[in-house]
């Protein structure tokens, strides 16, 4: 069981991500959207969050602004105690390839590219050399159980294994925010389930991680569910008991 | 849950005792139904009554008896297997809760939808940890916690409807006075059980 400050957060407090009264208005006027008003989320290390919602409820949009790619109109976001509001372009790109992972629903592999190669990108993309990207992508790979699949391309994978392959590339490295929106898109419900547990793991080892799901089942692998509804936050679980309250010993018919 | 039906499964792989019949139940169904001895035995008794299960002693009684099902028994066991489970129509307390909430003045539904949808994701978040933990090892075990996760999955779906529904109704001017809710027909449902 993972707790707070466990996993190679050196015991302090910050969160990896946190939105502060974030807004995002497109538009102007009569016809703005509001896409987010005033959302307040913070994510620690170690800590899986799922942010569930119906289409429209802001839940991908909460994702952009989480991982640098869009400006929020209102509030503030910051990422590892940084905030990044004015901070310089460059600045931010290399936090979106150090810190930041990503998983999509489409995997997004290069199809050029090995497993290895794939995984290894973000680094290589940092300028880190390829000896040291390729042997932190290996290790990414080993860690999500498709190491002896680092020769091949996507195009030879399963389903499962491409998302393996796309979550190792997310956690390759030192990253410490994961951001993943619908990860299990067109997987089967066991695999969908795995890669949730993957995800999961990948929390315990002290990656703090926010998973974009309108999936019950799916969000239930998260230690804490936001619900969005309208651009605001609308209730959360907390961290439930351990599942040995739910053996209570009873008769049956 | 059909006890007889479950003790004569296991009766079809092989003749057994009460108490180990009782110890596979509880494995074979991921532990999570807990079954005393005593039941296992009067369910036994009735089995053999009924012709579906034969024991071999006649005379003595207790833990020595070994049981061994019949021709009609297995029968009895595939007529049971392919049996359609028909649900009573929908006449749980939360389907109640969430019609009477809509009607009662003051009373904001999303706001009751919104608690039982946070209550059952956590209790699905509880049977995640329990699919996470002991039952990857135990494939009974991740059978069981499926199904309770696709059913409260099913109920958080529906709540997600309900929800939207009453919003959609809220927003519109109430439809002329209503016509009759087709529940006769549902009571008929109901009455094939």
């Amino acid at each position: 069981m993972s707790g707070p400050g466990q996993g190679g957060d050196s015991g302090n407090a910050v969160s990896v991500l946190e939105l502060r009264g974030v807004s995002k208005t497109y538009g102007q006027g009569p016809a703005a959207v509001h896409a987010l008003a005033g959302v307040d989320l913070s994510v620690r290390a170690g800590e899986m969050v799922a942010v569930m919602g119906p289409s429209g409820s802001g839940k991908s949009t909460l994702l952009t602004i989480a991982g640098s790619l869009e400006d929020p109109t209102g509030g503030e976001v910051l990422v590892c105690g940084m905030t990044l509001a004015g901070m310089p372009q460059g600045r931010k790109a290399r936090l979106r390839r150090r810190v930041i992972g990503y998983v999509f629903q489409d995997f997004n592999l290069l199809p050029g590219l090995t497993a290895a190669e794939n995984a290894a990108l973000p680094l290589e993309l940092d300028g880190v050399t390829v000896p040291k990207a390729r042997a932190a992508g290996l290790a990414a790979l080993a860690a999500l159980g498709v190491a002896d699949r680092a020769g091949r391309f996507p195009d030879q994978l399963s389903g499962g294994e491409r998302q393996r392959v796309a979550i190792a590339r997310a956690v390759v490295g030192d990253r410490r925010l994961l951001l993943a929106d619908e990860p299990s898109g067109a997987l089967d419900s066991v695999n969908a389930g795995e890669v949730m547990r993957l995800l999961h793991e990948a929390c315990q080892r002290g990656m703090a991680a926010v998973v974009v799901t309108h999936d019950a089942q799916l969000a239930a692998w998260a230690d804490r569910i936001v619900l969005l509804r309208d651009g605001r936050m609308t209730g959360n679980t907390t961290r439930p008991p351990g599942p040995e309250s739910l053996l209570m010993p009873g008769e049956i018919r | 849950m059909s006890v007889p039906h479950v003790l004569l499964a296991l009766l079809a792989q092989g003749p057994k005792y009460g108490l180990q019949l009782r110890e596979e139940f509880e494995a074979g169904t991921g532990e999570v139904w807990p079954l005393n001895v005593g039941q296992v035995y009067k369910t036994l008794g009735r089995l053999e009554r009924d012709g579906l299960a034969e024991s071999d002693g006649t005379g003595q009684e207790g833990p020595q008896k070994r049981f061994r099902i019949t021709a009609d028994g297995r029968q009895a066991l595939a007529a049971w297997l392919r049996t359609p489970d028909l649900t009573s129509p929908p006449r749980d307390e939360l389907v109640m809760k969430v019609l009477v909430a809509a009607r009662v003045p003051g009373t904001d539904a999303h706001e009751v939808i919104q608690s039982h949808r946070l209550y059952l994701l956590e209790l699905m978040q509880q049977w995640t940890r329990l699919k996470e933990g002991e039952a990857r090892d135990d494939l009974s075990l991740a059978l069981v916690v499926d199904a309770e996760l696709f059913r409260l999955d099913a109920v958080i779906r529906w709540l997600d409807a309900a929800d939207v529904r009453l919003a959609r109704a809220a927003a519109e001017p109430p439809p002329p006075a209503s016509a009759p809710v087709p529940v006769p027909q549902l009571r008929r449902l109901g009455a094939r059980r």
